[in-house]
Protein backbone atom coordinates (compact mmCIF):
# COMPACT_ATOMS: atom_id res chain seq x y z
CA UNK A 1 0.00 0.00 0.00
CA UNK A 2 1.21 3.56 -1.18
CA UNK A 3 1.17 6.16 1.18
CA UNK A 4 -2.43 8.50 0.85
CA UNK A 5 -0.79 11.35 -0.83
CA UNK A 6 -0.47 8.83 -4.51
CA UNK A 7 -4.13 8.58 -4.11
CA UNK A 8 -4.91 12.81 -4.85
CA UNK A 9 -4.19 11.34 -8.11
CA UNK A 10 -7.86 10.86 -9.11
CA UNK A 11 -6.88 8.32 -11.97
CA UNK A 12 -4.86 5.92 -9.11
CA UNK A 13 -7.81 6.14 -6.64
CA UNK A 14 -10.34 4.72 -8.85
CA UNK A 15 -7.74 2.04 -10.29
CA UNK A 16 -7.32 0.86 -7.09
CA UNK A 17 -10.33 1.35 -5.67
CA UNK A 18 -11.96 -0.99 -8.20
CA UNK A 19 -9.79 -3.50 -7.29
CA UNK A 20 -10.50 -3.35 -3.73
CA UNK A 21 -14.62 -2.53 -3.56
CA UNK A 22 -15.18 -6.15 -5.30
CA UNK A 23 -14.15 -7.55 -2.24
CA UNK A 24 -14.97 -5.49 0.18
CA UNK A 25 -18.67 -6.10 -1.18
CA UNK A 26 -18.26 -9.89 -0.74
CA UNK A 27 -16.95 -9.37 2.92
CA UNK A 28 -19.37 -6.59 3.86
CA UNK A 29 -21.86 -9.02 2.69
CA UNK A 30 -20.78 -12.05 4.41
CA UNK A 31 -20.63 -10.29 7.38
CA UNK A 32 -23.84 -8.58 7.41
CA UNK A 33 -25.71 -11.82 6.69
CA UNK A 34 -23.64 -13.78 9.60
CA UNK A 35 -24.46 -11.15 11.77
CA UNK A 36 -28.21 -10.22 11.37
CA UNK A 37 -29.22 -14.03 10.60
CA UNK A 38 -27.23 -15.39 13.58
CA UNK A 39 -28.53 -12.13 15.61
CA UNK A 40 -32.14 -12.43 14.67
CA UNK A 41 -32.58 -16.47 14.69
CA UNK A 42 -30.04 -17.61 16.84
CA UNK A 43 -30.32 -15.67 19.86
CA UNK A 44 -32.86 -16.96 22.63
CA UNK A 45 -35.18 -13.85 23.37
CA UNK A 46 -34.51 -11.82 26.17
CA UNK A 47 -36.52 -12.44 29.33
CA UNK A 48 -37.65 -9.25 29.59
CA UNK A 49 -37.61 -7.66 26.10
CA UNK A 50 -39.06 -10.68 24.03
CA UNK A 51 -37.52 -10.79 20.59
CA UNK A 52 -37.99 -6.87 20.39
CA UNK A 53 -33.98 -7.17 21.58
CA UNK A 54 -32.94 -8.25 18.02
CA UNK A 55 -33.55 -4.89 16.65
CA UNK A 56 -29.87 -4.26 18.46
CA UNK A 57 -28.62 -6.19 15.58
CA UNK A 58 -29.28 -3.30 13.49
CA UNK A 59 -29.45 -0.26 16.35
CA UNK A 60 -26.75 -0.27 17.55
CA UNK A 61 -23.69 -0.75 14.41
CA UNK A 62 -25.88 2.02 12.62
CA UNK A 63 -25.55 4.50 15.51
CA UNK A 64 -21.80 3.25 15.82
CA UNK A 65 -21.49 4.41 11.72
CA UNK A 66 -23.53 7.45 12.13
CA UNK A 67 -20.79 9.03 14.70
CA UNK A 68 -17.56 7.32 12.85
CA UNK A 69 -18.80 8.77 9.55
CA UNK A 70 -18.96 12.57 10.78
CA UNK A 71 -15.34 11.36 12.65
CA UNK A 72 -14.21 10.40 9.29
CA UNK A 73 -15.58 13.02 7.39
CA UNK A 74 -13.36 15.30 9.84
CA UNK A 75 -10.44 13.84 9.01
CA UNK A 76 -10.96 14.01 5.38
CA UNK A 77 -12.22 17.64 5.89
CA UNK A 78 -8.15 18.23 8.02
CA UNK A 79 -6.39 16.70 4.90
CA UNK A 80 -7.93 18.78 2.40
CA UNK A 81 -7.66 22.11 4.46
CA UNK A 82 -3.59 21.15 5.20
CA UNK A 83 -2.62 19.25 2.17
CA UNK A 84 -5.32 20.37 -0.70
CA UNK A 85 -5.53 16.68 -1.41
CA UNK A 86 -8.76 17.31 -3.57
CA UNK A 87 -10.03 12.90 -3.33
CA UNK A 88 -10.27 13.49 0.48
CA UNK A 89 -12.37 16.58 -0.33
CA UNK A 90 -14.35 14.73 -2.30
CA UNK A 91 -14.35 11.65 0.16
CA UNK A 92 -15.88 14.04 2.76
CA UNK A 93 -18.40 15.19 0.55
CA UNK A 94 -19.71 11.65 -0.61
CA UNK A 95 -19.16 10.34 3.63
CA UNK A 96 -22.26 12.83 4.46
CA UNK A 97 -25.19 11.34 3.13
CA UNK A 98 -24.26 7.85 4.00
CA UNK A 99 -23.59 9.04 7.62
CA UNK A 100 -26.96 10.60 7.13
CA UNK A 101 -28.48 7.54 6.23
CA UNK A 102 -27.24 6.13 9.39
CA UNK A 103 -28.28 8.50 11.77
CA UNK A 104 -31.54 8.33 10.31
CA UNK A 105 -31.89 4.32 10.91
CA UNK A 106 -30.02 4.67 14.36
CA UNK A 107 -33.72 7.38 14.86
CA UNK A 108 -35.81 4.76 13.13
CA UNK A 109 -34.48 1.58 14.82
CA UNK A 110 -34.47 3.30 18.35
CA UNK A 111 -38.28 4.29 17.56
CA UNK A 112 -39.79 0.84 17.03
CA UNK A 113 -37.35 -0.64 19.80
CA UNK A 114 -38.56 2.24 21.91
CA UNK A 115 -42.28 2.05 21.16
CA UNK A 116 -42.42 -1.28 22.95
CA UNK A 117 -39.93 -0.88 25.86
CA UNK A 118 -40.15 2.30 26.83
CA UNK A 119 -44.42 2.84 25.58
CA UNK A 120 -43.16 6.03 23.58
CA UNK A 121 -41.56 6.30 20.20
CA UNK A 122 -39.19 9.28 21.33
CA UNK A 123 -38.50 10.57 24.61
CA UNK A 124 -36.10 13.83 24.76
CA UNK A 125 -33.57 11.83 26.65
CA UNK A 126 -29.78 12.71 25.85
CA UNK A 127 -28.77 10.35 23.96
CA UNK A 128 -31.89 10.90 21.44
CA UNK A 129 -31.55 14.56 21.36
CA UNK A 130 -28.29 14.21 20.95
CA UNK A 131 -28.92 12.37 17.59
CA UNK A 132 -31.35 14.26 16.14
CA UNK A 133 -28.91 17.41 16.67
CA UNK A 134 -26.17 15.53 14.92
CA UNK A 135 -28.76 15.14 11.96
CA UNK A 136 -29.28 18.51 11.89
CA UNK A 137 -25.54 18.93 11.55
CA UNK A 138 -25.48 16.16 8.50
CA UNK A 139 -28.18 18.48 7.04
CA UNK A 140 -26.35 21.59 7.20
CA UNK A 141 -23.45 20.14 5.76
CA UNK A 142 -25.11 18.70 2.90
CA UNK A 143 -27.08 21.72 1.91
CA UNK A 144 -23.89 23.73 2.38
CA UNK A 145 -22.31 21.48 -0.31
CA UNK A 146 -25.42 21.60 -2.89
CA UNK A 147 -26.18 25.18 -2.48
CA UNK A 148 -22.39 26.40 -3.50
CA UNK A 149 -21.53 26.11 -7.07
CA UNK A 150 -17.30 26.41 -7.37
CA UNK A 151 -16.06 23.23 -6.12
CA UNK A 152 -12.74 24.34 -4.31
CA UNK A 153 -14.94 27.05 -2.89
CA UNK A 154 -17.36 24.48 -1.35
CA UNK A 155 -14.68 22.32 -0.91
CA UNK A 156 -12.78 24.71 1.72
CA UNK A 157 -16.02 26.26 3.01
CA UNK A 158 -17.79 22.77 3.93
CA UNK A 159 -14.47 21.32 5.79
CA UNK A 160 -14.41 24.69 7.61
CA UNK A 161 -17.72 24.10 8.70
CA UNK A 162 -17.09 20.10 9.64
CA UNK A 163 -14.77 21.51 12.05
CA UNK A 164 -16.59 24.19 13.69
CA UNK A 165 -19.73 21.82 14.15
CA UNK A 166 -17.60 18.70 15.33
CA UNK A 167 -16.70 20.84 18.63
CA UNK A 168 -20.28 22.10 18.54
CA UNK A 169 -21.47 18.87 18.12
CA UNK A 170 -19.31 17.36 21.22
CA UNK A 171 -20.30 20.52 23.23
CA UNK A 172 -24.31 20.01 22.37
CA UNK A 173 -23.93 16.73 23.32
CA UNK A 174 -22.46 17.40 27.21
CA UNK A 175 -25.19 20.21 27.07
CA UNK A 176 -28.07 17.90 26.25
CA UNK A 177 -26.41 15.17 28.82
CA UNK A 178 -26.82 18.50 31.21
CA UNK A 179 -30.15 19.87 30.34
CA UNK A 180 -32.30 16.49 30.41
CA UNK A 181 -30.20 15.92 34.17
CA UNK A 182 -31.68 19.04 35.06
CA UNK A 183 -35.01 18.24 33.75
CA UNK A 184 -36.20 15.24 35.21
CA UNK A 185 -34.39 11.54 35.83
CA UNK A 186 -33.35 9.66 32.30
CA UNK A 187 -35.98 7.35 31.04
CA UNK A 188 -34.98 3.80 31.97
CA UNK A 189 -31.78 3.56 29.99
CA UNK A 190 -30.21 0.54 31.67
CA UNK A 191 -32.37 -1.43 28.70
CA UNK A 192 -30.41 0.33 26.70
CA UNK A 193 -26.92 0.25 27.86
CA UNK A 194 -24.98 -1.92 26.03
CA UNK A 195 -22.27 -2.97 29.31
CA UNK A 196 -24.97 -5.32 30.63
CA UNK A 197 -25.66 -7.10 27.33
CA UNK A 198 -24.50 -10.92 27.30
CA UNK A 199 -21.97 -13.04 25.35
CA UNK A 200 -24.85 -14.49 23.97
CA UNK A 201 -26.41 -11.41 22.28
CA UNK A 202 -22.78 -9.47 22.07
CA UNK A 203 -20.92 -12.47 19.89
CA UNK A 204 -23.39 -11.72 17.30
CA UNK A 205 -23.35 -7.78 17.20
CA UNK A 206 -19.45 -7.89 15.99
CA UNK A 207 -20.07 -9.33 12.59
CA UNK A 208 -22.87 -7.11 12.15
CA UNK A 209 -20.81 -3.92 13.28
CA UNK A 210 -18.01 -5.30 11.07
CA UNK A 211 -20.57 -5.75 8.43
CA UNK A 212 -22.33 -2.26 8.65
CA UNK A 213 -18.08 -0.67 8.99
CA UNK A 214 -17.26 -2.25 5.52
CA UNK A 215 -20.60 -1.62 4.39
CA UNK A 216 -19.75 2.39 4.76
CA UNK A 217 -16.57 1.81 3.40
CA UNK A 218 -17.43 0.35 0.51
CA UNK A 219 -20.28 3.08 0.35
CA UNK A 220 -18.03 5.91 0.27
CA UNK A 221 -15.76 4.86 -1.89
CA UNK A 222 -18.60 3.89 -4.13
CA UNK A 223 -19.13 7.23 -4.30
CA UNK A 224 -16.34 8.97 -4.04
CA UNK A 225 -15.54 7.71 -7.39
CA UNK A 226 -19.12 8.89 -8.80
CA UNK A 227 -18.20 12.52 -7.59
CA UNK A 228 -14.81 12.04 -9.22
CA UNK A 229 -16.42 10.94 -12.71
CA UNK A 230 -19.14 14.00 -12.48
CA UNK A 231 -16.50 16.50 -12.15
CA UNK A 232 -14.35 14.99 -15.06
CA UNK A 233 -17.79 15.37 -16.92
CA UNK A 234 -18.41 18.95 -16.05
CA UNK A 235 -14.67 19.50 -17.23
CA UNK A 236 -14.95 17.80 -20.45
CA UNK A 237 -18.15 19.52 -20.95
CA UNK A 238 -16.99 23.00 -20.18
CA UNK A 239 -14.27 22.20 -22.57
CA UNK A 240 -16.12 20.95 -25.30
CA UNK A 241 -17.87 24.18 -24.59
CA UNK A 242 -15.02 26.70 -25.19
CA UNK A 243 -14.15 24.35 -28.80
CA UNK A 244 -17.33 25.19 -29.94
CA UNK B 1 -11.52 49.36 13.61
CA UNK B 2 -13.43 51.78 15.41
CA UNK B 3 -14.07 54.01 12.94
CA UNK B 4 -15.52 50.31 11.29
CA UNK B 5 -17.72 50.16 14.46
CA UNK B 6 -18.99 53.36 14.47
CA UNK B 7 -19.85 53.11 10.43
CA UNK B 8 -21.69 49.91 11.04
CA UNK B 9 -23.33 51.22 14.29
CA UNK B 10 -24.59 54.63 12.10
CA UNK B 11 -25.73 52.32 9.36
CA UNK B 12 -27.81 49.96 11.54
CA UNK B 13 -29.58 53.01 13.13
CA UNK B 14 -29.70 54.91 10.32
CA UNK B 15 -30.95 52.91 7.22
CA UNK B 16 -33.98 51.25 7.06
CA UNK B 17 -35.36 50.30 10.62
CA UNK B 18 -32.40 47.35 10.51
CA UNK B 19 -32.11 48.68 14.51
CA UNK B 20 -35.89 48.04 15.60
CA UNK B 21 -36.94 45.32 13.62
CA UNK B 22 -35.44 42.44 15.60
CA UNK B 23 -36.82 44.19 19.11
CA UNK B 24 -40.10 44.29 17.40
CA UNK B 25 -39.96 40.82 15.94
CA UNK B 26 -39.17 39.69 19.66
CA UNK B 27 -42.61 41.45 20.81
CA UNK B 28 -44.40 40.20 18.62
CA UNK B 29 -43.37 36.18 18.93
CA UNK B 30 -43.86 36.80 22.63
CA UNK B 31 -46.97 38.27 21.82
CA UNK B 32 -48.30 35.25 20.07
CA UNK B 33 -47.32 32.44 22.58
CA UNK B 34 -50.19 33.21 24.50
CA UNK B 35 -52.26 32.56 21.70
CA UNK B 36 -50.49 29.26 20.64
CA UNK B 37 -50.57 27.75 24.47
CA UNK B 38 -53.54 29.80 25.99
CA UNK B 39 -53.81 32.69 28.72
CA UNK B 40 -53.10 30.39 31.71
CA UNK B 41 -51.02 32.71 33.90
CA UNK B 42 -49.69 29.60 35.63
CA UNK B 43 -48.29 28.06 32.67
CA UNK B 44 -46.97 31.26 31.20
CA UNK B 45 -44.55 31.74 34.34
CA UNK B 46 -43.69 27.98 33.66
CA UNK B 47 -42.65 28.52 30.10
CA UNK B 48 -41.34 32.19 29.89
CA UNK B 49 -37.76 31.70 30.55
CA UNK B 50 -37.69 29.63 27.66
CA UNK B 51 -39.95 31.34 25.62
CA UNK B 52 -37.92 34.24 25.96
CA UNK B 53 -34.69 33.13 25.17
CA UNK B 54 -36.20 31.15 21.95
CA UNK B 55 -37.57 34.44 20.68
CA UNK B 56 -34.56 36.66 21.50
CA UNK B 57 -32.57 33.33 19.56
CA UNK B 58 -35.20 33.77 16.80
CA UNK B 59 -34.56 37.71 16.78
CA UNK B 60 -31.06 37.43 16.34
CA UNK B 61 -31.17 34.99 13.44
CA UNK B 62 -33.30 37.16 12.06
CA UNK B 63 -30.89 39.98 11.53
CA UNK B 64 -27.87 37.59 10.80
CA UNK B 65 -28.22 38.40 7.45
CA UNK B 66 -27.74 41.82 7.43
CA UNK B 67 -24.01 41.44 8.81
CA UNK B 68 -22.32 40.99 5.85
CA UNK B 69 -24.50 40.76 2.94
CA UNK B 70 -25.08 44.27 1.97
CA UNK B 71 -21.38 44.94 2.21
CA UNK B 72 -21.00 42.13 0.00
CA UNK B 73 -23.37 43.38 -2.81
CA UNK B 74 -21.94 47.09 -2.48
CA UNK B 75 -18.30 46.01 -2.46
CA UNK B 76 -17.34 47.80 0.91
CA UNK B 77 -16.14 43.85 2.21
CA UNK B 78 -13.88 43.62 -0.53
CA UNK B 79 -12.10 47.23 0.17
CA UNK B 80 -12.55 46.61 3.98
CA UNK B 81 -10.38 42.97 2.98
CA UNK B 82 -7.58 44.90 1.32
CA UNK B 83 -7.91 47.91 4.25
CA UNK B 84 -4.58 47.39 6.50
CA UNK B 85 -6.75 45.37 8.77
CA UNK B 86 -6.43 41.67 9.74
CA UNK B 87 -9.81 39.84 8.68
CA UNK B 88 -10.06 38.54 12.03
CA UNK B 89 -10.81 41.87 13.49
CA UNK B 90 -13.29 43.11 11.01
CA UNK B 91 -15.24 39.75 11.67
CA UNK B 92 -15.18 40.68 15.26
CA UNK B 93 -16.23 43.79 14.84
CA UNK B 94 -19.26 42.80 12.57
CA UNK B 95 -20.41 40.98 15.15
CA UNK B 96 -19.73 43.12 17.97
CA UNK B 97 -21.71 45.80 15.73
CA UNK B 98 -24.50 43.10 15.70
CA UNK B 99 -24.66 42.27 19.48
CA UNK B 100 -24.58 46.60 20.07
CA UNK B 101 -27.45 46.64 17.63
CA UNK B 102 -29.77 43.44 18.09
CA UNK B 103 -28.18 41.50 20.71
CA UNK B 104 -28.18 44.47 23.54
CA UNK B 105 -31.58 46.02 23.08
CA UNK B 106 -32.78 42.28 23.27
CA UNK B 107 -31.50 42.20 26.90
CA UNK B 108 -32.73 45.67 27.84
CA UNK B 109 -36.22 44.63 26.51
CA UNK B 110 -35.99 40.87 27.88
CA UNK B 111 -37.55 41.77 31.56
CA UNK B 112 -40.52 44.14 29.83
CA UNK B 113 -41.59 41.24 27.65
CA UNK B 114 -41.12 38.77 31.21
CA UNK B 115 -43.44 41.01 32.35
CA UNK B 116 -46.30 40.23 29.90
CA UNK B 117 -45.11 36.59 30.08
CA UNK B 118 -46.04 36.53 33.78
CA UNK B 119 -42.32 35.36 34.87
CA UNK B 120 -42.12 34.70 38.56
CA UNK B 121 -40.17 38.01 40.62
CA UNK B 122 -37.05 36.25 41.29
CA UNK B 123 -36.37 35.31 37.40
CA UNK B 124 -35.77 38.93 35.62
CA UNK B 125 -32.09 38.70 37.33
CA UNK B 126 -31.41 35.65 35.81
CA UNK B 127 -33.08 36.09 32.55
CA UNK B 128 -31.06 39.68 32.25
CA UNK B 129 -28.05 37.72 33.11
CA UNK B 130 -28.24 35.14 31.02
CA UNK B 131 -29.10 36.84 28.02
CA UNK B 132 -26.30 39.20 28.55
CA UNK B 133 -23.81 36.69 29.14
CA UNK B 134 -25.61 34.58 25.79
CA UNK B 135 -26.13 36.87 23.71
CA UNK B 136 -22.83 38.00 22.55
CA UNK B 137 -22.00 34.11 21.43
CA UNK B 138 -25.34 34.22 19.10
CA UNK B 139 -23.94 36.81 17.73
CA UNK B 140 -20.63 35.64 17.23
CA UNK B 141 -22.07 32.17 16.06
CA UNK B 142 -24.05 34.11 13.85
CA UNK B 143 -21.35 35.96 12.42
CA UNK B 144 -19.49 32.74 11.24
CA UNK B 145 -22.71 31.49 9.38
CA UNK B 146 -23.33 34.98 7.98
CA UNK B 147 -19.64 34.41 6.68
CA UNK B 148 -20.34 31.27 5.53
CA UNK B 149 -23.28 31.78 3.04
CA UNK B 150 -22.48 35.17 1.88
CA UNK B 151 -21.79 34.27 -1.55
CA UNK B 152 -25.07 32.92 -2.25
CA UNK B 153 -27.93 33.95 -3.82
CA UNK B 154 -30.47 32.90 -1.57
CA UNK B 155 -28.49 32.06 1.34
CA UNK B 156 -30.96 32.99 3.99
CA UNK B 157 -32.37 30.07 4.78
CA UNK B 158 -29.72 27.53 4.17
CA UNK B 159 -27.94 29.78 6.96
CA UNK B 160 -30.79 29.28 9.07
CA UNK B 161 -29.64 25.31 8.48
CA UNK B 162 -26.45 26.12 9.55
CA UNK B 163 -26.66 28.71 12.11
CA UNK B 164 -29.55 27.10 14.84
CA UNK B 165 -27.61 23.71 15.32
CA UNK B 166 -24.61 25.53 16.30
CA UNK B 167 -27.04 27.44 18.87
CA UNK B 168 -28.08 24.23 20.80
CA UNK B 169 -25.60 24.74 23.30
CA UNK B 170 -25.86 28.34 24.19
CA UNK B 171 -29.78 28.02 24.18
CA UNK B 172 -29.49 25.00 26.62
CA UNK B 173 -27.22 26.64 29.13
CA UNK B 174 -28.68 30.18 28.83
CA UNK B 175 -32.75 28.50 29.01
CA UNK B 176 -31.02 26.47 32.40
CA UNK B 177 -30.08 29.47 33.67
CA UNK B 178 -33.29 31.28 33.09
CA UNK B 179 -35.18 28.54 34.46
CA UNK B 180 -33.58 27.90 37.66
CA UNK B 181 -33.48 31.48 38.92
CA UNK B 182 -37.16 31.44 37.91
CA UNK B 183 -37.86 28.81 40.13
CA UNK B 184 -35.37 29.60 43.03
CA UNK B 185 -33.22 26.72 42.26
CA UNK B 186 -29.05 26.83 42.49
CA UNK B 187 -27.90 28.56 39.32
CA UNK B 188 -24.13 28.39 39.09
CA UNK B 189 -23.25 25.38 36.66
CA UNK B 190 -25.27 26.32 34.11
CA UNK B 191 -23.63 30.12 34.09
CA UNK B 192 -20.40 29.52 34.61
CA UNK B 193 -20.83 27.07 30.88
CA UNK B 194 -22.52 29.98 29.50
CA UNK B 195 -19.99 32.05 29.99
CA UNK B 196 -17.52 29.60 29.37
CA UNK B 197 -19.06 29.10 26.02
CA UNK B 198 -19.47 32.74 25.34
CA UNK B 199 -15.94 33.63 26.04
CA UNK B 200 -14.81 30.38 24.31
CA UNK B 201 -16.85 31.35 21.14
CA UNK B 202 -15.09 34.91 21.46
CA UNK B 203 -11.75 34.14 21.51
CA UNK B 204 -11.70 31.24 18.73
CA UNK B 205 -14.76 31.79 16.39
CA UNK B 206 -13.48 35.15 14.57
CA UNK B 207 -10.57 33.14 13.39
CA UNK B 208 -13.11 30.29 11.66
CA UNK B 209 -15.28 33.21 10.24
CA UNK B 210 -11.96 35.18 9.26
CA UNK B 211 -11.20 31.63 7.30
CA UNK B 212 -14.30 31.20 5.31
CA UNK B 213 -14.92 34.68 4.47
CA UNK B 214 -11.17 34.56 2.72
CA UNK B 215 -12.24 31.95 0.78
CA UNK B 216 -15.52 33.90 -0.07
CA UNK B 217 -13.60 36.38 -1.06
CA UNK B 218 -11.25 34.53 -3.23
Amino acid sequence: MASIWEYANPKKFIDTTNRVIPALWALALVCLVVGLVWGFFFTPDDYRQGSTVKIFYLHVPSALMAINGWFMMLVASLIWIIRRHHVSALAARAAAPVGMVMTIIALLTGAIWGQPMWGTYWAWDPRLTSFLILFLFYLGYIALWSAIEDDDTAADLTAVLCLVGSVFAVLSRYAVNFWNQGLHQPASLSLDAEENVADVFFLPALPSMAGFVLLFIVLVLIRTQTEIRARRMRALLARERMQS
Amino acid sequence: MIALLSRDLALAIRAGGGFGLGLAFFLIVVTLVPFGVGPQSELLSRIAPGILWLGALLACLLSLDRILALDWEDGSLDLLATAPLPMEGIVSIKALAHWLTTGLPLVLAAPVLGLLLNLPQAGFVWLTLSLALGTPALSVIGTFGAALTVGLKRGGLLMSLLVLPLYVPTLIFGAEVARRGAQGMETQTPLLMLAGISLAVIALLPFASAAVLRVNLR
